[in-house]
């Protein structure tokens, strides 16, 4: 890991990694919530489903962990964003659920169930 | 939910960027509140800032952060600890945890942060060994941040150095309580020492040292990069920004939320979160957990900050809401925070180690029904006692979950003792299961269930429960599907 040796490498590196993630837009963007929660609710598992489904069907993904989504109580929760539309956040998987969600929202566009409200403004710096 | 009730300060990026991936955090403006005060703020700057946006305290007892650092970066020293309290303890607050998991970069800059301020160069996780996955995600973190050269010797290429170590606690609740925090991190038993001296000036090894907790210490770098301004325009008078809080208990949306100071606890509950749960009578929240009190129905619509919490006999506490709806009753929702406190008092002071006992007594007597008038005012008396002489934060807080109960269910505590009746029907020694007759249809069904055969009667036929030989354990009244058993 290359290490920053002045502020200026700090902003630098900032504005690279932002520039990557947007040449990365183009792909379906798939961020499970890998919390203790989160996992002791099966998330490892529908990270596997959903993964081994989108190679089966020749998709090409982007996934991501992440920690805390703040819906105990639909977990397990996923984020997925669509190249050029909003994230969305599907809860209540399973590894079932989590294979139609690949087949259906993923592939095809078409919303599943389990879709959660988003009642929160967040903090950008 | 039309308008976003919710404003996401210290879980900005919980749930958005891997937390095993310093990366992931630099995308997202990690580390440029540290490098904003690197180049171009001087540590008492930095204190000013945090002074002006007004943040206190998240751990619970509200003291303002900018003060706190201001009081360190005075007392010469050659080291200066910074602290982390991430020792969360509160049955049902899980915030601490959700940050340290994901987000775990956004603690390590404020701590370097905090260091820079205050002149000092050490910092210290304390935090419990029962968080595994927060203690792996900080590790990873830490070794990440001094590859990169933003935790370490020279950060960034300034001749600013800070360096981190990570120390497990054992679970023990006072270990919350900064004294007894740092007597623990130097191997002492975890009990609690009397103030002044401040950590502030002789804390850790005797070193100025300031203690912050996991939530204060996120919502930092925000407040750099941003401004204290910006901050101090979001929430009331007195008490700044947002709070993160932990809903659990009877509401139907259970996890975390972080709403801006101010809103009121109708929003909270019934909008936020969405609701009692199966649509029953919402009746109170215990807010700051063992030390925090009760808020109850009548207080729908206080506005939640430090102040108004304290007006009600609670507390901020550290955000765990336990909500309660019309089945629970609160003397033994008093009962069951005071035995908690009671297992966990270290026992160096009289007032915590036997007045947690004797309140546990007195309300446990009361629940089974044993209970006079005198027993509630000896509570109250005792309580009162406890708060003025307990020697640290969790004595002083203990009665607070009787004293916030009884300024709205006397009531409730007066059905006990008066009319040996128990009005939430929980306190199982003064209920009856009782078989209304013209429901019960003779289908022998709570009668096979009977642990202990006290249901009598014949098929199509009334069936009778013998009290003397009944133990309350419920299984009738679960079993019958003619609603024809009921508890009274």
């Amino acid at each position: 890991m290359a290490k920053i040796n002045t502020i200026a490498e700090l902003k630098k590196l900032r504005e690279d990694l932002q520039g990557a993630a947007q040449a990365n837009a183009g792909k379906p963007l798939v961020n499970v919530s890998l919390a203790t929660c989160s996992v002791a609710s099966g998330g490892r598992d529908v990270m596997a489903a959903m993964k081994e489904e989108t190679a089966a069907l020749g998709l090409d993904v982007e996934f991501v962990q992440s920690g805390c989504m703040t819906f105990c109580f639909a977990e397990p929760t996923v984020v997925v964003t669509l190249p050029g539309k909003d994230p969305v956040t599907f809860g209540y998987l399973d590894a079932e659920k989590a294979k139609t969600l690949v087949q259906k929202y993923i592939k095809d566009g078409e919303l599943v169930d389990g879709v959660i409200p988003v009642g929160y403004e967040r903090i950008v710096l | 939910m039309a308008e976003k009730k919710q404003l996401r300060i210290a879980t900005r990026n919980s749930g958005f960027i891997d937390p095993e991936n310093i990366d992931s955090y630099i995308a997202a403006g990690g580390y440029l509140g540290l490098a904003k005060c690197l180049g171009e703020m001087t540590p008492d700057q930095v204190i000013e800032t945090m002074k002006a946006s007004g943040i206190r305290g998240r751990g619970g007892a509200g003291f303002p952060t900018g003060v706190k650092w201001g009081f360190a970066s005075k007392y010469a020293s050659d080291d200066k600890y910074v602290v982390c309290n991430a020792d969360e303890g509160d049955p049902g607050a899980f915030m601490d945890r959700a940050i340290l998991e994901g987000d775990p970069h956004s603690v390590l800059e404020a701590m370097a942060i905090g260091a820079y301020a205050i002149g000092g160069n050490k910092g210290t996780i304390y935090i419990r060994a029962e968080y595994p996955m927060a203690i792996e995600r900080l590790k990873i973190a830490i070794k990440q941040a001094e590859e990169k050269g933003v935790i370490g010797k020279n950060i960034m290429g300034t001749d600013f150095s800070f360096d981190l170590d990570i120390k497990y606690g054992a679970g023990a609740f006072v270990c919350g309580e900064e004294t007894a925090l740092i007597n623990s991190m130097e191997g002492n038993r975890g009990e609690p020492y009397t103030k002044p001296p401040f950590p502030a000036e002789a804390g850790y090894w005797d070193k100025p040292t300031i203690v912050n907790n996991v939530e204060t210490l996120a919502s930092i770098p925000a407040i750099i990069v941003k401004g204290a301004e910006w901050f101090n325009g979001i929430g009331t008078e007195t008490s700044k920004g947002t709070k993160v809080f932990a809903l659990a208990g009877k509401i139907n949306n259970v996890g975390l939320i972080e709403v801006p100071m101010g809103i009121t606890l109708q929003e909270v509950i019934m909008e936020v979160g969405g609701g009692v749960r199966d649509g029953k009578e919402f009746k109170a929240v215990q807010t700051g957990g063992p030390s925090g009190g009760a808020l109850t129905y009548k207080d729908l619509d206080v506005k939640i900050d430090y102040e108004s919490l304290v007006a009600c006999q609670s507390m901020m506490g550290s955000g765990g809401m336990i909500v309660m709806d019309q089945d629970d009753c609160m003397v033994s929702i008093a009962k069951f925070f005071v035995e908690f406190t009671m297992e966990e008092t270290c026992g160096k002071c009289t007032p915590c180690r036997i007045g947690s006992k004797r309140i546990y007594e007195a309300l446990d007597k009361i629940t089974m029904g044993q209970g006079s008038l005198e027993d509630i005012e000896k509570l109250k008396q005792m309580s009162n006692a406890i708060k003025d002489t307990a020697l640290c934060g969790l004595g002083q807080t203990m009665p607070n979950p009787v004293l916030s109960t009884m300024r709205v269910f006397e009531d409730e505590y007066t059905a006990h003792v008066v009319d040996k009746k128990c009005p939430a029907g929980v306190c199982s020694d003064l209920l009856e299961f009782v078989v209304v007759d013209d429901k019960c249809v003779g289908c022998t069904l709570c009668k096979r269930v009977c642990p202990v055969d006290c249901i009598s009667g014949n098929a199509k036929e009334i069936h009778v429960i013998d009290q003397a030989a009944c133990i309350k354990c419920g299984a009738c009244l679960d079993k019958c599907k003619f609603d024809a058993i009921i508890k009274q």
